[in-house]
């Protein structure tokens, strides 16, 4: 008995980090494949493997957490379409329904069943962004999703091996960018293939014969864990509340934790109606990154799967803001999206201070510029939020991780020229631990007489918040030709030469100014991560 | 007057040295490396050599130098205080970077901090554009203001430029360096254009900064070193080991420092592939496993599989994305946090988890009695009898057998409900799991079927973990060299002097201009060639090896592909197609039939013939008397139990002796353990080779 427990233990441990390896694979194909700086470079991706139910066994550590919490969500529907028993060998399935995955349109997700030896064990999904989906673009200014672009609804992209002849001449046919989507697409397929082949290799020598055993002893214990990290908090009730830009008018995101024994809850009801515009958040998308700074701040090394995710309720009213029903336009939802992890960031900072941070710049600044022959998008990011016992990091992605783009790629597949990217002195929040700087990005198109930027952005009106006595940090911005926006959520229609400042929000401070060691500041004002005035007004330094 | 080829490896914990005569004998040396300043060691372990021998340094004809002075400079920030000129707008790529995090769920990872402070990253006013033309002129009036600042005012020693496409066109890189020629003919300066002319300015700009970083230390070291041997009646060649392989002159090694960054492990892979030849296997997996880590590398062919790229100095544990990115040519490993003193522990799961953890030397494993108290690799490797606590570096450190036993059932038998042996087999056997699972993946992911590989195995605790993980692996060969602890000192000596240079040139296959590709090969080989000449090379022994790296028109990663030797036109194109489908399909299944395909960089290696080493036959000895040096109790997991095993002394196994496993062997820095399903057999140059018996069960191990 002992001896079997011992191999039990240890062959869990083996099989799940190989299992892990092989969705590393994965996504390693994706990325290294990929047509589009938006995979290769920014890792605006999810590799995930599921069981014979469609739950989520393993996820690839590469990959947003945007993307992998809700394509663990979404595969199920696929199932729902598609039941197993019509799947057969070399069958692939295309999907990008927003309301049921990942958020937005653009976002294709890509299922393959696993048949091994002809038995279906189980299914690798990708939930990749692609370069065009059509409709108006990657704007935020659509009403309905029918202005949005194409809806892909969970259909067969290869059938028994067969490329979908149909389907791919509708996709090429709607989007402007069609040899990188289908680029794209194919590096999906191959990259599920490329993973089958591993996972073949992975049960032979394992002799498995299947994986919902193994999956099953993983995702129990990763419940069990939660649970546990759930149960040492103490039970009770706590809000946060906060205000974001929104589009026509501010958005107020409101949730309220509650934990009951080894049970969380995060309920967002109270947040505000629906926009008109797309910028509105699926509940999904809602759910995957509000599981995931959960995660992240009570239990970073539990796994991330279905069995994590059982004891974590998300809740959302229908049609409010933060649930979005059909037709509802969602192509930026993102920029709301990603607000959710730190409104629950901020009640979870009530029950266990020292696993949280203070606000960052929040939800990344992708910048979608088009024209009559191109459509590309790069992203990039403001300050993370100062930490209990660290400076905020500079220009990092939080809660995203999706990376940015060299400037040189960018500007060798797409007409821009970037003019000026680097840090942007003064945007951290001041404090005992300074907030992450944000970033400055200047650029144009002189080659085009006629192009469009999407202005997707946020935290115009709202500064990342401090913790702790800690300051809040720097507004973000953006000049058109030297002129100030009034609107973070805009599509501006400019001419050649026509200048773009973006000016990216710093991350909030944690802990008093006055406490910041002297040293530090005058590294930081060396430097010019701070200004005279600042050092002078705020840290009191006296020179 | 004797003729002698001297490989002089300096490590962290040793200075190795590895000399063959013209007749094939080899001669080993050890000395303790020495701090801070390692030509120390390096003249010590050289020096007690030749009175050992009664040899004096005029007798070498050729020394090769690896060392790891550049990588310790990155890790313990002690280079030279170094400013950065970059193209104006963009001062900070070097700390933006990615932008990404290197572990998505821990919000308190950090990354590591840029080389040079914002305060010395000083912008120009000009411009390149993704085109290779001029955008805005270079402002050279700028340029001598701001260089005079950084020398008078901030006292900077060193100096990197890198502006943005330079790969492309780098008019404005070489006109800054002639400026500050002109200026301060002293001032060390590197342009990112000729250390790493590849695009990705972060990357680029990194590599160049490290580049220059560590300049000052190398040459000052090199120079000292160089002249200390001239006075003492050296008039030999002093090569240095480059990163990627072949060697390279003093000369090269100062200007580009940073390419001799690794050169322990490339030397470790090139004596196994000497041996390799020697015993006429093709294929090895080179198991190296020390105190904090375990590594491994492929040899196909006679060849390392290379990289193009390498993170030094990782600030989150060993994260992948927390460390700066150096663009150099280095051999490809696989990596392990799990090593002889890699903590065991138990995590919120129940699950046992090895690492990253490690006790190091200090305390280091609880069996050492220096106030360690996590249970290690090496406490179980001593509970289950594979290690002898009489007997640790040739008996001169006990090893406290109880205290491991303890440590073990207190903090992993226990929680676990399990005996303290069962504890024991699952920390050595779960760090030789996760070592097997990292080299499957490896191996699949370059396409290759690990089990046509043989294992090859050095480094101190390699030997006691290899048949178990060869077991695992089910590969059939496993080969232990005399003199593992000296083998990258020995690689040194089996590499051919070698040089690589590399042009940008980014066109569509379609769209080549065939006279500038031509021409650009040209240039290279020349270049190539005088070198070697001037290392007295015959021009008919010279070997080119061209390449390109290419990728689909819109990808932003390349491959590498051989490119056909001669006069390159029109109907080249054929077989260039060909070259990278096969590399892309071996990667990635599949290839784009329909996509063109973009040329991006170009790339030769001109070297040397392969130095010839005819290791003389131990042929004195017959296998007679088989010397047993005793028995004892060592857990096998096949029997599920101890049993009474013979232990033999390595240096008493003559050529030619067989038996079979299970079986101990042992030496002062290491223990071989072979398990039941190998066999054992020493061959005529005293390497000891384990086949792996016929009936030896071959399916899973569960």
């Amino acid at each position: 008995m002992a001896q079997s427990h011992v191999l039990n233990s240890v062959k869990v441990k083996i099989i799940w980090d190989r299992l892990i390896s092989v969705l590393e694979e994965q996504a390693k194909t994706l990325i290294r494949t990929s047509f589009t700086s938006i995979l290769s470079d920014s890792e605006d991706l999810s590799a995930g493997l599921f069981n014979s139910k469609g739950e989520m066994i393993a996820q690839a550590n590469t990959g947003t957490p945007g993307h992998i919490n809700s394509m663990a969500i979404g595969v199920k529907h696929f199932l729902e379409h598609n039941p197993p028993e019509t799947l057969r060998p070399g069958d692939v399935l295309l999907g990008n329904n927003p309301y049921e995955i990942s958020g937005h349109l653009l976002d294709l997700t890509v299922v393959t069943p696993a048949f091994i030896y002809g038995k279906l064990v189980g299914y690798f999904a990708s939930t990749c962004h692609c370069a065009d989906i059509g409709g108006i673009g990657y704007s935020p200014n659509g009403e309905s999703i029918f202005e949005e672009g194409l809806q892909i609804p969970y259909l067969k992209f290869y059938s028994k091996g067969v490329l979908n002849d149909v389907l791919k001449k509708i996709i090429v046919s709607n989007v402007r960018a069609p040899k990188e989507v289908m680029g794209d697409l194919h590096a999906q397929v191959l990259a599920n293939e490329v993973a089958i082949k591993s996972l073949k290799k992975t049960m032979d020598e394992f002799g498995l014969e299947e994986i919902d055993a193994i999956g099953h002893e993983i995702m129990h214990r990763s419940e069990m864990a939660m649970r546990e990290a759930i149960k040492n908090l103490p039970d009770g009730v706590y809000f946060n509340e906060m205000e974001t830009d929104g589009f026509e008018q501010p958005i107020k995101l409101k949730c309220r934790l509650t934990i009951s024994g080894d049970e969380l809850e995060v309920d967002f009801t109270g947040s505000s109606p629906a926009s008109m515009k797309g910028i509105n958040v699926s509940l999904p998308y809602l759910t995957a990154y509000s599981t995931y700074i959960i995660k992240a701040t009570i239990a970073p090394e539990v796994p991330n799967n279905h069995g994590s995710f059982r004891p974590v309720h998300i809740k959302a009213e229908k049609g409010s803001c933060v649930h979005a029903v059909p037709p509802m336009p969602t192509t930026g939802r993102h920029v709301l999206g990603q607000f959710a992890p730190e409104c629950v960031m901020g009640a979870i900072h009530q029950v266990a201070p020292k696993t949280t941070i203070a606000e960052g710049a929040t939800s990344i600044w992708s910048i979608p510029v088009s024209g009559d022959d191109f459509a590309y998008v790069a992203f990039s990011s403001g300050g993370m939020g100062a930490r209990p016992n660290k400076d905020g990091l500079s220009a990092t992605s939080f809660p995203s991780s999706v990376h940015g783009v060299s400037v040189e790629i960018m500007e060798t597949n797409s007409p821009l020229i970037i003019q000026r990217k680097e840090l942007r002195g003064d945007s951290g929040g001041a404090g005992q631990f300074r907030g992450g700087l944000g970033q400055v990005i200047q650029f144009t198109v002189e080659s085009r007489n006629n192009w469009n930027l999407s202005s997707i952005f946020d935290r115009f009106k709202n500064g990342a918040r401090g913790l702790d006595g800690g300051l809040t940090g720097a507004c973000g911005a953006v000049y058109i030709n030297g002129v100030k926006s009034t609107n973070s959520k805009a599509v501006y229609h400019l001419k050649a030469g026509d200048q773009v400042e973006l000016y990216l929000p710093g991350g909030g401070g944690y802990g008093n100014p006055l406490d910041r060691p002297k040293e530090k500041v005058l590294s930081d004002l060396r430097n010019n991560y701070i200004s005279k005035e600042t050092a002078k007004k705020v840290y009191k330094l006296q020179q | 007057m004797s003729q002698l080829i001297v490989g002089i490896d300096i490590g962290g914990t040793f200075t190795d040295l590895v000399a063959l005569d013209q007749r094939g004998n080899r001669y080993f040396g050890k000395a303790l490396t020495t701090y801070p300043d390692p030509s120390e060691g390096f003249l010590t372990v050289l020096n007690e050599w030749l009175n050992k021998y009664h040899f004096s340094l005029s007798d070498i004809t050729r020394l090769i130098h690896g060392t790891t002075l550049v990588v310790n400079a990155l890790i313990e920030r002690k280079g030279a205080k170094t400013a950065l000129l970059t193209t104006e707008g963009f001062r900070d790529s070097i700390e933006i970077g990615t932008e990404g995090r290197p572990d998505v769920y821990d919000l308190f990872a950090n990354k590591a901090e840029p080389l040079v402070p914002r305060y010395l990253r000083v912008p120009i006013k000009e411009r390149i554009l993704a085109d290779g033309t001029e955008y805005t002129p270079l402002n050279e009036q700028d340029v001598r203001e701001k260089v005079r600042n950084l020398i008078e005012e901030e006292k900077i020693d060193a100096l990197a430029v890198s502006f943005l496409h330079s790969y492309l066109n780098n008019k404005h890189e070489s006109r800054v360096k002639e400026i500050c020629k002109d200026m301060f003919p002293n001032l060390r300066v590197s342009l990112s254009s000729e250390v790493c002319p590849e695009i990705r300015e972060y990357q680029r700009t990194t590599t160049t900064v490290a580049n220059v970083y560590v300049q000052p230390i190398v040459e000052e070291y090199l120079h000292r070193l160089d002249s200390i041997l001239l006075k003492e009646g050296f008039k030999g060649q002093f090569h240095m080991m480059l990163s990627g392989g072949g060697t390279c002159t003093i000369e090269t090694a100062c200007k580009f420092p940073i390419r001799i960054l690794e050169s322990g492990p490339i030397g470790g892979a090139m004596a196994s592939v000497f041996y390799s030849r020697l015993c006429d296997f093709s294929r090895l997996l080179v198991f190296d496993m020390g105190g904090t880590t375990a590594k491994a590398s492929l040899i196909e062919d006679g060849n390392p599989l290379l990289t193009n790229g390498f993170e030094v100095a990782r600030a989150h544990r060993f994260t992948k994305g927390s460390g700066i990115p150096v663009k150099i040519p280095v051999i490809e490993m696989i990596e392990i946090g799990a090593g002889g003193g890699s903590i065991a522990h138990i995590d919120k799961l129940g699950l046992m988890q090895i690492g990253p953890e490690s006790a190091s030397s200090v305390p280091g494993p609880v069996c050492y009695d220096k106030g360690g108290d996590c249970p290690t690799v090496t406490d179980a490797d001593l509970v289950l009898g594979y290690l002898n606590p009489d007997y640790f570096l040739g008996g001169e450190m006990k090893l406290n057998i109880e205290s491991a036993r303890k440590v073990i059932e207190k903090k992993v038998a226990k929680p676990l409900g399990i005996s303290i042996e069962e504890a024991a087999w699952g920390i050595h056997h779960l760090v030789n799991e996760n070592m097997a699972s990292a080299a499957r993946i490896h191996s699949a992911e370059r396409g290759k079927n690990i089990n046509e590989f043989s294992l090859f195995a050095t480094g101190g605790a390699g030997p006691v973990h290899v048949c178990n993980l060869a077991s695992i692996l089910d590969v059939p060969t496993i080969i232990s060299p005399i003199g593992a602890g000296v083998g990258s000192a020995f690689g040194f000596l089996s590499t051919p002097l070698a040089f690589d240079f590399v042009r940008s040139y980014h066109k569509a296959l379609d769209e080549l201009d065939w006279e500038h590709v031509n021409q650009l090969f040209e240039e290279m080989e020349e270049e190539g060639r005088k070198l070697l000449m001037a290392s007295d090379i015959d021009p008919k022994d010279m070997k080119i090896i061209r390449s390109c790296d290419m990728r689909y028109v819109g990808q932003s990663y390349e491959i590498r592909a051989q490119i056909p030797n001669g006069r390159l036109d029109e109907s080249s194109k054929e077989s260039i197609i060909n070259q990278f489908e096969d590399e892309y399909r071996k990667l990635y299944v599949g290839v784009h039939k329909e996509m063109p395909i973009d040329m991006l960089n170009w790339r030769i290696v001109v070297q040397g013939p392969e130095p010839k080493i005819s290791l003389i036959l131990n042929q004195q000895h017959e296998s007679s008397s088989l010397q047993l040096k005793g028995k004892r109790s060592v857990y096998f997991d096949e029997f599920g139990k101890y049993v009474p095993t013979p232990v033999y002394e390595r240096s008493s196994l003559l050529p030619n002796t067989e038996f079979a496993g299970p079986a101990i062997i042992e030496e002062r820095e290491s223990t071989l353990v072979v398990n039941s399903e190998y066999d054992v057999h020493v061959d005529n140059y005293l390497n000891i080779i384990l086949y792996r018996k016929k009936d030896a069960d071959t399916g899973p191990i569960y």
